[in-house]
């Protein structure tokens, strides 16, 4: 299989990669083997399209993305220096334009990301063949267009890719215990419900009254309608709510064949690609650490130091309104490293009130290093933040959350405070910023339709994508789907039934 | 070798496309290929093709910036654009898409969509012309000719399937062999003419907005004919009580006022047409567009003037009667007395901007 170009990299690169490799060794990485390869623009922009991939499904919005990515850096508005994928061996994509400062500041970096891809705990369960694996994605789409015809299965991605986030990001990491009900369990159920009699023995009419005495009919009778509520309970399904939506949909939406094997392809593809985003601000500000690192310590010659300084700057640049994951991750480090270096941390630490003692504080523990390698083994972003983010790094750094007025449609700094912007971060890191919705209910009504909730956390969604998704769930489910969310401070539940949309406020259900 | 991405992209290219098709009585419309014109190609906006998703919006929402700035002080209006230099980040930015189309490309969608017949040119059918197309290349030829392109290919791929290419010092020496030159094939193709008479009242009583439909329309039903014919004429009126012959720019441009007196206007055209178009091997199509505000005692001269000169010569006659705020404009109804007795004479009433794709249906749906 064709993975790469082949072209070997030139000496004067090759020379470089062994220096910067035997840097990241010495600080203590640990990567898979490195293949790095230089591309033109042209070809990364297409690999970077491609998620990185060489081969993948045939897709428009790879074409969308690969026309964006061209147009961006034709008008100057972007560029895209490197491209690494999680892999074993990882394989790394300089851009041949950059020059040799900035290949050297590169390669530094990428090595930052092989080791954060191989000892992260959130990649641990990803698939290191992947290149094989999106290959034998392809392959089995591609079967798929010869016998569907194209444009069939294009509009199926389509509708799956509308889908792509609903899935439980954690599953990996965790066996949920589900046990249902197995179908033997029901049957015997059922056949005994069926067994029972009314309750009432045959008797004469004058004896009736003692060998069917009225209290023990009504206990019985009360007994009886307790376990039917109690069937009921346990024959809503599914019993527990799903958050993995798309393997829902696997198991029980009437797909056939060939769109059950796409939809577990972009299923596959889409826990494949979660932990990096995840781990974005861990995983860009572990490798910016070490780029930053090494570099100056040992990269660094006297004519690359303008160039090194620009694209470093360029890349830790913020603004007000988005935040930088590359400056937020190198700063935190940084801000652990050197805490733990002196010893900023613990009980005692953490009790001292006197901000003069505070901020004097130096024990010369010389853990920084030490701790830095155990965050970036067990941290995702989230963790990352909860655990280490502090007022005086939130003050350091100018900190602010920001909020949407809906009064003037603008958004606007809201606060400075330390558990504010802490609550912010957190919340907006959450499931990697995207709505967090479950299979609520996949009978409801009775009626075999499908209920979704919407966990609502202070953000409303969008609400004509809402219905857009809702009319591709409504073509996999094939009856009515809901969705329960807030709209306009409301409860709400939004409705398709295939033809038209409708928003039914929840109180008047 | 097409590379995977060429067929992505080609895929996303047409289903651009499709999109720019169903948009296109908007785009129509609303002008926005005016003040794109002169080129080949026109940038057409159109919204990016999103896949949805449940995703959040802006209710509720809000993220941590770092900087300078007070509570309360904006940080920007609704999602943000990247940032500028760095890597290409995972957040999306809300880009308005551009799509590059040929204003071919264009005609054909206004044709299908309208259900445009092919028009039927009149005229001497045996009558061709002789054209050259450069359309091949071949192993000799004049160095006028010659394809650099294919020939420094050639020789690059000849240096370095020979060993001699050094990259360190990339120059290419061509050999005879490598050169390639272009090549032409004559065709003949039937010869056509068409000439094209707009004409435009710029009175006072024609509103900006009044002009802006007409110029668009005037924009489409040209675009439409270019297609239709290889070698088009067209010449602009303009008039107000006197009609002036304009050149094409002026007349997507200028703004007059006045009186009105629509004869000016036929007399001009008559007078176009007598000197650059002998009707016999011409075929003549003419587009009048106004608010129908003629000065009163004109009426009876600009229905001679039509019979007499106009009607006899042209494939078509088009009024295109714009409504506007002011004045009667009555006009067409002057003309509709006559509509039964040419059929080359269409009419058409504009009421707004909306009425612009139907009005060109009216005029060119005839296929003449």
């Amino acid at each position: 299989m064709v993975v790469t170009t082949h072209r070997p990299l030139p000496k004067e690169l090759s020379d470089i990669q062994q220096e910067m490799e035997q840097h990241a060794l010495d600080y203590g990485l640990d990567f898979f083997k490195t293949i790095f390869e230089v591309l033109d623009y042209e070809e990364l922009s297409m690999f970077a399209a491609y998620g990185g991939f060489p081969i993948r499904y045939p897709h428009w919005r790879f074409g969308a993305q690969y026309d964006e990515l061209m147009k961006g850096y034709s008008y100057g508005l972007q560029k895209i220096y490197e491209m690494v994928i999680n892999t074993d061996p990882c394989y790394a994509y300089l851009l041949s334009a950059n020059d040799i400062t900035d290949q050297k500041l590169v390669i530094a970096h990428v090595y930052g990301h092989c080791d954060f891809f191989k000892n992260n705990a959130w990649f641990s369960h990803t698939n290191r063949k992947m290149l094989d694996q999106m290959a034998n994605h392809a392959t089995r789409v591609n079967r798929h267009i010869d016998e569907q015809g194209y444009e069939k299965v294009e509009t199926f991605i389509d509708t799956c890719l509308s889908l792509e986030s609903l899935i439980d990001p954690y599953a990996p990491h965790i066996r949920r215990t589900q046990k249902s009900e197995s179908k033997a369990d029901t049957q015997r159920r059922r056949a005994e419900d069926a067994e029972s009699t009314g309750g009432r023995f045959p008797a004469k009419n004058y004896m009736d009254r003692y060998i069917n005495p009225e209290d023990a009919l009504e206990e019985e009778a009360s007994q009886k309608r307790q376990k039917a509520m109690e069937l009921s309970d346990q024959l809503k399904f599914p019993k527990e709510r799903v958050r993995d939506v798309l393997f829902f949909l696997l198991q029980y939406a009437p797909l056939e064949d060939w769109q059950r094997d796409v939809l577990t392809i972009i299923r596959d593809e889409a826990y494949y690609f979660a932990p990096q985003g995840q781990t974005k601000i861990m995983n860009e500000g572990w490798a910016s650490f070490w780029h930053s690192t090494i570099m100056t310590r040992h990269g660094l010659t006297d004519e690359g130091l303008i160039n090194y300084a620009d694209h470093h700057s360029g890349t830790m640049a913020t603004s007000p309104n988005r935040l930088n994951p590359y400056k937020l991750g190198i700063e935190l480090l940084k801000d652990i490293e050197e805490r733990w270096n002196k010893g900023q941390f613990g009980p005692e630490y953490d009790n001292c009130t006197d901000m003069y003692e505070r901020e004097h504080w130096d024990k010369d523990l010389g853990l920084g290093r030490e701790k830095i390698f155990e965050v970036r083994r067990i941290h995702n972003d989230i963790t990352f933040i909860d655990t280490f983010l502090t007022p005086e790094f939130c003050y350091k750094n100018r900190m602010f959350s920001f909020g949407f007025n809906d009064s003037n449609k603008t958004y606007e700094i809201q606060s400075r405070e330390f558990q504010q912007i802490k609550q912010q971060l957190l919340s907006s890191l959450s499931n990697h910023g995207r709505p967090v919705i479950y299979v609520q209910d996949a009978n409801y009504k009775n009626r075999g339709e499908l209920y979704l909730e919407h966990e609502y956390l202070g953000i409303e969604l969008k609400l004509d994508y809402a219905q857009d998704t809702l009319a591709n769930l409504h073509s996999i489910w094939k009856r009515p789907v809901n969705i329960e969310t807030v709209v306009d401070d409301r409860p709400t539940i939004l409705n398709y039934d295939g033809k038209k949309h409708s928003t039914n406020s929840k109180e008047k259900q | 070798m097409v590379r995977r991405i060429d067929r992505d992209q080609q895929r996303f290219d047409k289903i651009i496309k499709g999109k720019v098709r169903q948009q296109l009585r908007k785009y129509i419309n609303h002008g926005e290929m005016l003040g794109r014109k002169g080129r080949e190609t026109v940038s057409i906006p159109v919204p990016n093709i999103e896949i949805p998703h449940f995703q959040h919006g802006e209710k509720g929402s809000g993220g941590v910036g770092q900087g300078e700035g007070e509570v309360g002080q904006p940080v920007g209006r609704g999602k943000s654009e990247g940032d500028g230099q760095g890597q290409a980040g995972n957040e999306r930015g809300q880009h308005i898409r551009e799509v590059e189309m040929s204003l071919e490309e264009l005609a054909d969608m206004l044709g299908e969509a309208l259900e445009l017949p092919r028009i039927e040119p009149k005229g001497d059918d045996a009558l061709t012309s002789q054209k050259d197309r450069y359309t091949s290349i071949r192993p000799t030829g004049p160095d006028s000719l010659r394809h650099f392109k294919r020939t420094y290919k050639r020789a690059l791929r000849r240096m370095i399937a020979s060993n001699n290419y050094d990259p360190r010092d990339p120059t290419i020496v061509p050999t005879r062999d490598d050169e390639r030159f272009r090549s032409w094939k004559t065709v003949n193709e039937p010869h056509t003419n068409a000439a094209v008479i707009y004409m435009m009242d710029v009175s006072g009583s024609m509103t900006d907005v009044q002009k802006e439909i007409v110029r668009t329309e005037a924009f489409w039903i040209d675009t439409w004919l270019k297609r239709q014919y290889d070698g088009i004429e067209r010449r602009y009126v303009v008039h107000d009580a006197v009609a002036h012959e304009v050149d094409e720019d002026t007349f997507y441009r200028v703004r007059e006022s006045g009186g009105t007196r629509i004869s000016s206007a036929y007399r001009a055209a008559d007078y176009i047409i007598k000197r650059d178009f002998p009707p016999a091997l011409w075929n003549i199509y003419c587009f009048q567009f106004s608010d129908g505000d003629n000065w009163g005692e004109d009426n009876t001269e600009c229905i001679e003037s039509l019979k007499q000169n106009l009607f006899p010569v042209c494939n078509l006659f088009c009024y295109g009667q714009v409504r506007s705020p002011y004045g009667s404009g009555d006009f067409i109804k002057e003309l509709r007395k006559v509509e039964e007795e040419f059929d080359n004479l269409i009419l058409s009433e504009i009421e707004d901007k909306e009425g612009i794709y139907g009005s060109i249906k009216t005029f060119l749906g005839t296929g003449k």
